[in-house]
């Protein structure tokens, strides 16, 4: 932010203060992502940089940790490659199918949601965006009964209901802000032109909130993928996701190879993240060409 | 001279009464398209949150596994010894429960309110085993002189009833006598108030932290052109998109004593080697990581208010001849006030039910309520205790959701 010209000079020390502070927050913020990215490719077994490591002595660096997470380094135990391409693959499966179901059962919602003749309108959005309110500990412990009791608890289908449910609040929080945009009489145009409801919904509304819907599975999908405690409660070794194996891994001893995962997320989440951002764009552009 | 209108028939009916049909069926089409999440929310969350809220005060198992105790139990009025009937009731079940396999879970159950219940009831399985007639009393007594004693049948009595108090009073470290009077648990079994306390303060440090470090960076972003502050928005964003896990690894290897930032302190000169400081596995930790962890959720609302507050207003304040202190105390502070509503009472409900971090970076004195709400689910097993911590926690927590609906309103949450 450039001073205006009358700036005295308390002023202009309180900015570099100010501008010197805000730096630091940033470092906080970022610090945790920096760190972990360079000691994934510690050459030791430390979770420190060794002196080495800071003469950037090309030595201290490798990729033994990758590849033990491959399978293909000598890691043991749990850190065997298997069991976290096991848990890659359970992961995947998993938040897939989530927020498939999330998605569909959330833009649908949403859509209703926006209608201006929708009945019991703000009771029923506050109960749909409950779940991302409700500790999830208070979630996974009453799924747990109730799965426990239809035979669901311990089944893949068990986990993938339940992380869609906790992912349907972004669906239709990101959908009925998209909706906010939408001319109605777009509707009533594509119906006067002979289209049905349904011929409506797919050719008319739905291209226009599909940045909506997109971002909105992107958050499901990151939501799921993330999860911990309902997987802990509801589900055993064969439904074993990344963050369960990091979870064991942080709790008992901790492994190189969880920062060697942890980098590979953050690889992961960074591109997430440029896709929604890209979606959240485009759907301004979409909307405020359509008020133009 | 007013005329009365003909109403406007449009194929044999009244257009008025078409329109109505028409907006009823609209609505229809509306409640339909949110019928489907609607049963699928009510079905895999409301309903199993509240069947289990309902543990806190259902008591069924002494009534399941104790069916003729228990009825003789409703009987006795509780003052005096018991009758023969309860005796009688008493070994019988015991010995049907013991052949049933079930004795040791009437044994568990008891021994949550009685300690030392669990092997006096086992301990009885064997010497009622041969027993087939009276007189019941002086058997019992025999076989343990606890069963001639009031106290033993007044507090299975308690536990015998089908809604009980008591998993509510242990939540707020009460329990119930003999005698039905609520009376304070011993003082080294008052551990639950103090937790609560202490998560209300965890919340409240992690509200306050975020909002001293995360209001100059809002504030920045919002006045900076597009070009810088969508890369801050993104710097912003990139830990909110990062798996917490990996954040909570992160902070673990930062914070540790033989962690990076002791080594740079120790490398640096201002620690010596032993002097390493014990940054996690506490309540500094738990501080540590969930601020960071949590202050997009407070930076995201601030900024969105921010931006709207126009800076033409700052430059006419000065221009005006306040000076920039005055300018920001009277002019910026008091528009973004509903941001840091907003960012604020979002933070504090969601950190009030943090369980992960705290797990892992907590340590013992860094620990929240919903850490011993899985204790008591996974480990200890008490889950009507359980069921009553988390029921307090949750209207706790749907207290805030509804102030946040007042103040901020739910459909004005944004992501991202």
């Amino acid at each position: 932010m450039s001073l205006p010209a009358y700036t005295g000079p308390v002023g202009r020390i309180w900015h570099a203060a100010f501008i010197a502070i805000c730096c630091l927050v940033f470092i906080f913020l970022m610090a945790p992502i920096l760190v972990i990215v360079p000691l994934s490719f510690n050459a030791e077994p430390y979770f420190t940089f060794t002196p080495a490591m800071l003469r950037l002595d090309p030595e201290a660096f490798s990729f033994r940790w990758y590849l033990d997470v491959l399978g293909i380094g000598e890691g043991t135990g749990a850190n065997r490659g298997y069991e976290w391409a096991f848990a890659a693959r359970n992961s995947l499966f998993i938040a897939f199918f989530a927020t498939l179901l999330a998605t569909a059962l959330g833009t649908l919602a949403a859509v209703g949601l926006s209608r201006t003749q929708m009945p019991f309108r703000k009771p029923i959005m506050a109960l749909l965006i409950s779940p991302l309110i409700v500790p999830i500990i208070i979630i996974a412990a009453g799924m747990f009964f109730f799965y426990s009791k239809v035979g669901l608890a311990y089944s893949h289908l068990g986990v993938i209901l339940a992380h869609a449910a906790i992912g349907t609040p972004y669906v239709v929080i990101t959908v009925t802000a998209t909706m906010v945009g939408f001319d109605e009489t777009l509707i009533r145009a594509s119906a006067s032109l002979g289209a049905k409801p349904l011929r409506t919904f797919f050719r008319v509304i739905m291209p226009l909130i599909t940045p909506g819907v997109i971002s909105g599975a992107l958050f499901a999908f990151i939501t799921s993928f993330d999860e911990v405690v309902l997987i802990y409660f509801l589900a055993d070794a064969e439904q074993k996701t990344i963050p369960i194996q990091m979870w064991s891994g942080l709790r008992q001893q901790i492994s190189p190879s969880i920062l060697a995962v942890a980098t590979l997320l953050i690889t992961f989440s960074v591109i997430l993240l440029v896709a929604v951002e890209l979606l959240r764009r485009r759907s301004e552009r979409l909307r405020t060409s359509a008020v133009t | 001279m007013a005329t009365v209108q003909q109403p406007i028939i449009i194929d044999g009916r009244p257009l008025k009464e078409q329109l109505a049909r028409a907006e009823r069926r609209k609505k229809y089409v509306a409640f339909a398209m949110v019928l489907p999440l609607l049963l699928f929310i009510l079905i895999t969350f409301a309903i199993p949150i509240g069947s289990m809220l309902f543990r806190s005060v259902d008591n069924p198992r002494m009534i399941t596994l104790a069916p003729q105790l228990t009825a003789e139990l409703s009987e006795w009025d509780g003052q005096d010894m018991p009758p023969e009937e309860v005796f009688e009731a008493a070994v019988k079940d015991f010995k049907l429960a013991a052949e049933a396999g079930t004795l040791g879970r009437i044994a568990t159950r008891v021994n949550y309110s009685m300690a030392g219940a669990r092997s006096l009831i086992v301990k009885s399985k064997r010497k009622f085993k041969n027993v087939t007639e009276g007189p019941y009393r002086e058997v019992m007594i025999k076989a343990d002189k606890r069963w001639g004693e009031l106290d033993t049948w007044k507090t299975l009595k308690k536990v015998s009833v089908p809604y009980t108090p008591v998993y509510f009073l242990n939540a707020i470290d009460r329990d119930l006598d003999g005698d039905g009077n609520i009376v304070k648990q011993p003082s080294e079994k008052r551990i639950y108030v103090k937790l609560f306390v202490r998560t209300l303060w965890i919340a409240l440090l992690v509200t306050v932290l975020t909002l001293i470090l995360g209001y100059p960076i809002a504030y920045l972003i919002s006045t900076q052109p597009p070009r810088i502050s969508n890369l801050l928005i993104i710097m912003v964003l990139l830990p909110f998109w990062t798996s917490l896990l990996v954040r909570t690894t992160s902070w673990i290897v930062l914070l540790q004593t033989q962690g990076v930032l002791n080594d740079l302190m120790v490398w640096m000169g201002v620690i010596s080697d032993d002097g390493r400081i014990q940054m996690i596995y506490n309540l500094q930790g738990t501080l540590i990581a969930m601020t960071q962890i949590l202050l997009p959720f407070m930076v995201l609302p601030m900024y969105s208010v921010m931006k709207t507050i126009p800076l033409s207003e700052l430059r006419a304040s000065q221009s005006l001849g306040a000076n920039p202190f005055i300018t920001f105390f009277r002019i910026f502070l008091p528009r973004s006030i509903p941001g840091i509503g907003a960012g604020g009472l979002l933070v504090f409900v969601v950190s009030v039910g943090y369980y992960i971090t705290p797990a892992l970076v907590g340590g013992a004195k860094g620990q929240m309520i919903s850490n011993q709400i899985a204790f008591h689910m996974k480990s200890s097993l008490n889950w009507g205790l359980a069921a009553a911590l988390g029921t307090i926690l949750l209207v706790g927590v749907l207290v805030l959701y509804w102030l946040y609906d007042k103040v901020v309103g739910i459909d004005k949450m944004k992501l991202g």
